[in-house]
């Protein structure tokens, strides 16, 4: 076993820990994720703040007690924000089990099971403003620019971690993103999740995450 | 034999309070640094905390402590006995980049297991390609054998020798860089974190050097 490979082996860690001694010099400790999770929340509620002092939350209020199921969606998006974030931080710890990538199900479930419904009412009870296409485009325009600075902020954060999934970790961002931006135009939507509404925002939040998957091997691959 | 056991077990602690998702940080700190009745995990957690705050001789200790942590992932991943130590390496100088995402409060031995098994699987996945670039050699040698495949053995044994030899009496910085980028195929990023030395001294070295063997080798044929 003790072959003169092995030996020498042995003598270049010694060398290397010896050097990486050398370079020790103190540092921050990264931050618990929940926490972390937190700092990034306050960024979604500083633009969501700005948006209710220009747009006001009544509108908002009425539409939720006109169609409660909206009032779920949004709901459901705002906790898939924050699970998705929530995973995305601990997946940047290395020893923490995958299985934190499922903690955004629930909160995704809801979101998406009320839009659902929101959409079949709108077969049920005709007569409710239906978005038209262009309407439609704006909410994508919408969603994805706000998600392009909320998963940039998210990947600077995610590069001071050390992400051992990186595509996990990607998708999982764009996730958040997307599930925040949705949130945030919730405050100034004016109208019923209608099918096409609907199909626009699986479509931004299908871009925000792919987009986020296709770059995130290399962007957060520094790890 | 019982450094296993104990990692698993710390990752059951810890899926199960991931899964109640409650308290996982408020933890005390105290209990890995606790002296009395403590396992290797606490110690080495206690050691890490410690290199955290700067502590050199800990974070020596904790390394040297690590390597068979890392060597028993890597073999569990399927890397093969004579890439160990390449795992071990890129192992540490991964925990050196990222040892302030460590929390002492959680187990070390599960910290420091999943940035080996990543580490394993990145040296399967090069060798893998390279192996794959390899066949096609293998091929060539099978269908046009050499002649006289006794004094090429010996030629080309004869050969590596005086290169052995060549590349030994270089100096000791072209020696380094010869080593690091060409032989053991590290990117210079590696290297350069390998040696202490930055990538611009290093791509001059190995220029420098390659230009000297080259001299000798021309002048000697």
């Amino acid at each position: 076993m003790e072959n003169p490979e092995t030996m020498s082996d042995l003598r270049s860690h010694e060398a290397l820990i010896d050097r990486l001694g050398t370079d020790l010099v103190p540092v921050r400790r990264l931050l618990p994720p929940w926490l972390r999770t937190v700092g990034w929340m306050l960024v979604v509620a500083a633009i969501a703040a700005v948006l209710l002092m220009h747009y006001g939350a009544e509108p908002m209020l009425r539409r939720w007690a006109g169609t409660p199921d909206l009032g779920w969606a949004g709901m459901g998006a705002v906790i898939t924000a924050v699970t998705a974030a929530w995973a995305a931080f601990a997946l940047g710890v290395p020893g923490r089990r995958a299985a934190w990538a499922w903690l955004p199900l629930p909160g995704a479930l809801l979101w998406i099971g009320a839009s659902g419904l929101g959409c079949l009412r709108t077969w049920i009870a005709p007569g409710t403003q239906v978005a038209s296409m262009h309407q439609s485009a704006d909410c994508l325009i919408f969603i994805i620019s706000f998600s392009i600075p909320l998963s940039a902020l998210l990947i600077v954060l995610l590069r001071r971690a050390c992400p051992l999934r990186p595509m996990l970790t990607a998708v999982l961002i764009g996730l958040a993103s997307a599930a925040a931006s949705a949130s945030l135009l919730e405050i100034c939507h004016s109208f019923d999740a209608a099918a096409t509404d609907l199909l626009t925002h699986a479509l931004a939040v299908a871009v925000v995450v792919a987009v986020n998957a296709a770059m995130g091997g290399r962007l957060l691959s520094k790890a | 034999m019982s450094q296993p056991l104990t990692a698993t077990g710390f990752m059951g602690l810890d899926s199960g309070l991931s899964q109640g998702m409650s308290l996982v940080w408020t933890m005390p700190v105290a209990s890995a640094t606790a002296s009395i009745s403590e396992t290797p995990d606490q110690r080495r957690a206690a050691w890490m905390a410690a290199a955290q705050a700067g502590d050199r001789r800990a974070y020596e200790k904790l390394l040297a402590d690590s390597v068979a942590l890392i060597r028993a992932a890597a073999r569990r991943q399927g890397v093969a006995h004579d890439h160990l130590d390449d795992v071990v390496q890129e192992t540490l100088i991964t925990v050196h980049r990222v040892r302030h995402t460590y929390d002492p409060a959680r187990s070390y031995d599960a910290w420091i297991t999943a940035i080996a098994n990543r580490r394993a699987i990145d040296a399967l996945r090069s060798r893998g390609r390279r192996d794959s670039r390899e066949l096609h050699d293998e091929f060539a040698l099978d269908s046009h054998p050499d002649v006289d495949d006794a004094s090429a053995a010996t030629e080309s044994g004869q050969r590596a020798q005086r290169l052995r030899e060549a590349i030994a009496e270089l100096p000791p910085g072209q020696r380094e860089a010869v080593e690091q980028l060409g032989l053991r195929e590290r990117s210079l990023s590696e290297a350069a974190e390998l040696t202490g030395r930055n990538t611009g001294a290093l791509k001059v070295n190995l220029h420098r050097a390659l230009k000297a063997l080259r001299e000798r080798f021309h002048g000697e044929s």
